[in-house]
């Protein structure tokens, strides 16, 4: 088995150009929410990815954008990528089904350093669709649950409606071995559970500040409030992990557009320890 | 017995964690057990403020109604936090409905500190109203911050 925080090689030739995509099939689509598709993809020799990383998904004669993979590392038959119906690259993507073609080039990106929280705590907090390039973390953990110390996920959605793999986050609440804990911005009266934000729920949730390591995702403000409240309940910010997406055009370090400071979001990130980014977060318009 | 027991609760709650001993008899002096069932509501809006209430376990759904809405709930506060702040300030009467949530063992277990005894206490003796406001204040900026984030709707795709 790799080291899961060693990255895959991409599949692109390195010794070709670095922009031409091989070809990936679609296997399969799923609605997951009105505006969120997920799909199964198949690349032929694809080597696997580490969670957290994306890849540069092309639609031919539309465009190209990163999508995080959101499927399990074990499975190598399949790449999942989870997509929300945004613009035109995404609609493109959103509206393919089984044996549609798209460009794909990757995998990229620094991921998630799951192997450095073996032995302690981890808690994740995701938000809205920050739950996709986090889920194949869970995924990991679920898989090797021994390696592992108390595990928490706090999800935050703005409305019942808006739960993304809520069948899977229930399922996983039925689990002894895992704490699940789910809230929404806006409730109907259909729900029960947790109303307000995901921030709030890290206040009765159990875990060893001294051992636990953190990932969390989702958008930037909901990042940066629940880093903060990791860091104040005692988490070191060297062990707070956060996943950055800011305008990745080319997904290899070249273009210069997810420049973010010292770094470069698509290739020193997106995956970042809160030590790291908190000042750079803090620089208005950066 | 009672009141040893009580200040063993209140010491332990983690909004008076660590404080000082004699303000932890005093407040256990105005404090009681008790317990919400299901389904039932811990006060309703417009009811005198006359109640502190610190959740030992359970959730409470606080909630609004309107006509043509229904009940809107706006916040769930959870095991460990505290229910209501309008004790804290004039007119002293309760701005919500606090609904314990109807779920099978979801019973609400709470402190329950006698708000007007504290008051009292606190006009007598500043040192223990500015160390019970420094307690609670921070409750609620919390509160306060937690629904400005909720306001921004951070999760709606981006335009």
């Amino acid at each position: 088995m790799p080291k899961i925080d060693a990255r895959p090689a991409p599949q692109s030739d390195p010794h070709a150009d670095p922009m031409v995509p091989v070809l990936g099939r679609v296997l399969a689509r799923r609605q997951d929410l009105s505006d969120i598709v997920s799909l199964d993809v198949e690349v032929d020799g694809w080597q696997g990815f580490a969670p957290g990383q994306f890849n540069m998904l092309s639609v031919f004669g539309v465009g190209e954008v990163p999508i995080s993979i959101s499927g399990p590392m074990s499975d190598r038959t399949r790449i999942v990528h989870t997509i929300r119906d945004v613009g035109a690259v995404s609609h493109a993507l959103a509206r393919m089904g089984p044996g549609a073609i798209m460009g794909l080039r990757g995998p990229y990106g620094m991921p998630w350093p799951v192997a450095r929280a073996r032995g302690r705590d981890v808690v994740v907090v995701a938000g809205g669709l920050g739950l996709a390039p986090v889920r194949p973390v869970l995924y990991h953990i679920l898989e090797n649950r021994d390696d592992f110390g108390k595990v928490t996920l706090l999800y935050g959605a703005r409305s019942p409606k808006d739960i993304l793999f809520a069948s899977e986050l229930s399922d996983w609440r039925g689990r002894l071995d895992l704490g699940v804990e789910v809230t929404v911005d806006r409730a109907d009266a259909s729900w029960h559970g947790h109303v307000g934000v995901v921030t709030a729920l890290l206040r009765g949730a159990d875990f060893d500040p001294a051992k636990t390591t953190a990932f969390v995702c989702g958008p930037e403000v909901m990042m940066r409030f629940a880093a903060g409240g990791l860091v104040d309940a005692g988490v070191a910010a060297t062990e707070v992990f956060v996943s950055m997406e800011r305008n990745m055009q080319c997904g290899i370090g070249l273009c210069g557009h997810c420049q973010l400071g010292p770094v470069f979001v698509c290739k020193d990130g997106p995956v970042f320890d809160w030590a790291t980014m908190k000042p750079l977060m803090s620089v208005k318009e950066l | 017995m009672e009141i040893n027991g009580m200040e063993a609760i209140v010491r332990n709650h983690p909004l008076f964690k660590g404080l000082d001993e004699g303000f932890v008899e005093t407040m256990a002096g105005c404090a009681k057990n008790a317990v919400f069932k299901p389904g039932s509501y811990v006060f309703h809006e417009g009811d005198d403020a006359d109640d502190i209430y610190l959740i030992r376990e359970g959730r409470v759904a606080l909630e609004i109604a309107a006509p043509g809405h229904g009940r809107m709930v706006f916040q769930t506060v959870t095991t460990g936090g505290v229910l209501g702040l309008s004790w804290l300030v004039p007119p002293y009467t309760w701005r919500f409905d606090a609904h314990v949530r109807d779920a099978p063992g979801n019973s609400l277990r709470a402190v329950v500190i006698d708000a007007t005894c504290l008051r009292e206490k606190c006009e007598r003796d500043p040192v223990l109203g500015y160390a019970v406001m420094k307690r609670f204040m921070p409750a609620l900026v919390e509160r306060l911050h937690d629904t400005r984030v909720q306001m921004l709707d951070l999760y709606r795709a981006k335009d």
